[in-house]
């Protein structure tokens, strides 16, 4: 093992250890320190002068009560929920917009792909803020969508959509669909057309052949698609806090509240490490997809 | 076999209206000469100079590129040695923590990244201001990086490193003048990403920057909360415009690029 090898891997590691792992670890221990005093100085510190002893003293001042309080108080599970739902809800929405449009781009004419492409790629790179904002002042009272809807005649009174559950879900589908349409439209892409047309010949009508050729065949794409629009919308904190209302629970926007306006840090502590417990299994499934499409490609 | 029907047509336009449409609105009520968001007054360009002599905006969007250029610099080499590790570096100790810990920051909430990193910034006693939030960006934004850059070492031949070896030079050289030259558009695509993620980040910068430190997302953001305002218009305006320059322009260089290969190829074929 030479030194520059050595650096190599330290420089990153130890990078990693002192700005992921560690401030996780830290997180972790404060979600399991007293309410009151856990403004610095935290209670218990781990005293490591102390030795051993020092280190049984810390452990035994530890304990659950901040996840008992989570438990026990409403607010919690309800926006725990909450959030599952409206990320579920977000992400199937996205799939019935996303499919379509990746499915459009995939039968349109060869030329025009880089185009639709571009298309799709633009709002990722525009500033995520902006295009929240963009939609408030499409969704307020006098905003152009009540104005259109009055216009043609479907409501009489302008709707309250901005500040409701309804303007966090377009929010979301507005802002993640993107990411719905890619993975799905790189697997659509590489179908191989004659097998369509081999279903067709031997008797498969196009919506047959669409269900039973070209669904199974993106499955990987559409089970990528929802992931990346689930795991993100799960913890957000921009789109419910701009567009939702005070109905709105959502867990990203009542660990900030809690951290920022009531200054409970364990609490926020212990809302965080309950979010990631929720979020590592669709993360583990998300890799499993991946992987499964790794071994696909080669 | 592929072709484009009516409900292929429709359900593009209605799509890509569904994207475009609000941003467009945005764009075209920045030019509009009345402070109502909703009623058109006539054409004006006054909200940009109101914009420009704001000078809250204009430090915070220093602000927000100074973090943005150092942060994204730290990310590209963190994050191209990451990823040369985990693609070439073979089995060393605590391989294993070291591939997750570089995943788990895509997949982890804003939320938890900018509360844990701001516990770890007061449990050691820094202050904080620019300089936290660059770790901060430079610590999220290398794995992405790292995912870019090692999706590129992948699909390359290793045997151009191994030739590159075996005539004389040494590792490094070899990283200098043949794995880096191959790789540099993926690491220049992962520069872009983690200069981007920077600029736009508002959920970590707000936990770890101070009261000194104020970047353009934060500064918007609290604006935002206040209404819908003609001066955010014009400043969206300007950053859609940026984002909508660069992403054509890229796309224009591939293209190029792909269109030279090929003719480089065809005319190798006729040599040959």
């Amino acid at each position: 093992m030479n030194m520059r090898r050595f650096s190599l891997i330290a420089v990153p590691y130890g990078w990693l250890v002192l700005l992921f792992l560690v401030p996780f670890l830290i997180v972790f221990k404060i979600s399991l320190s007293d309410v009151a005093l856990s403004i610095p100085p935290y209670t218990p510190t781990l005293e490591l002068s102390e030795g051993w002893g020092g280190f049984r003293d810390f452990l035994s001042q530890l304990d659950f009560e901040n996840y008992e309080f989570l438990a026990t108080d409403d607010l919690y599970w309800k926006s725990y929920l909450s959030s599952v739902q409206i990320a579920l809800i977000s992400t199937t929405i996205c799939l019935l917009i996303g499919f379509p449009m990746a499915y459009g781009m995939a039968n349109a004419p060869k030329e025009w792909q880089p185009t639709l492409m571009l298309l799709v790629i633009l709002p990722f790179w525009t500033s995520f803020l902006i295009r929240v904002y963009s939609l408030i002042g499409i969704l307020s009272q006098e905003g152009m969508l009540n104005q259109f809807l009055i216009w043609v005649g479907i409501i009489n009174e302008p709707l309250t959509i901005l500040n409701t559950n309804i303007a966090v879900y377009i929010g979301i589908v507005y802002t993640y669909v993107p990411f719905m349409i890619l993975p799905i439209y790189a697997t659509l892409i590489k179908l191989d057309g004659s097998l369509l047309e081999a279903a067709e010949d031997l008797g498969c009508s196009r919506t047959e052949a669409f269900w039973r050729i070209t669904v199974p065949l993106s499955k990987a794409g559409i089970i990528a698609g929802c992931f990346l629009v689930f795991i993100p919308a799960l913890g957000e904190f921009v789109i419910p806090s701009l567009l939702g209302g005070s109905e709105t629970l959502m867990i990203g926007k009542v660990l900030y509240e809690e951290f920022f306006s009531n200054r409970d840090w364990p609490v926020a502590g212990a809302v965080a490490v309950i979010l990631l417990l929720i979020l590592i299994i669709p993360i583990v499934l998300y890799q499993r997809n991946e992987q499964k499409m790794m071994e696909a490609d080669t | 076999m592929r072709r484009l029907t009516w409900f292929n047509a429709t359900s593009l336009t209605l799509g890509f209206a569904f994207l475009y449409i609000p941003m467009i609105v945005v764009i075209v009520y920045s030019f509009n000469e009345s402070r109502l968001v909703t009623v058109w007054g006539g054409f004006s360009t006054k909200w940009y100079g109101e914009l420009l002599r704001n000078e809250s905006f204009l430090d915070a969007a220093w602000v927000t590129f100074q973090v943005g250029f150092f942060s994204s610099i730290i990310a590209t080499i963190l994050g191209t040695m990451g990823a040369y590790v985990l693609v070439r570096g073979g089995r060393f100790y605590g391989r294993t923590l070291f591939s997750g810990m570089m995943y788990a920051p895509l997949v982890m909430p804003e939320v938890i990244t900018g509360l844990s990193l701001l516990l770890l910034f007061i449990s050691i006693g820094l202050d904080r201001g620019m300089f936290t939030i660059i770790l901060a960006h430079g610590t999220f934004a290398m794995c992405y990086v790292s995912v870019v850059v090692s999706s590129r070492l992948v699909s390359f031949d290793r045997s151009v490193e191994e030739a590159a070896l075996d005539l004389g030079c040494t590792p490094f050289e070899a990283f200098r003048l043949v794995t880096l030259p191959i790789i540099a558009p993926a690491v220049i695509s992962g520069w872009l990403l983690a200069l981007t993620l920077s600029l736009d980040d508002l959920v970590i910068a707000s936990f770890v920057a101070g009261p000194s430190a104020t970047t353009l997302p934060i500064k918007v953001f609290s604006s935002i909360r206040l209404g819908v305002s003609p001066e955010i218009n014009a400043l969206s305006t300007i950053l859609i415009g940026i984002v909508t320059i660069g992403t054509i322009a890229a796309s224009l260089s591939t293209k190029r690029s792909v269109m030279r290969r090929q003719r480089e190829e065809r005319m190798a074929e006729q040599a040959g």
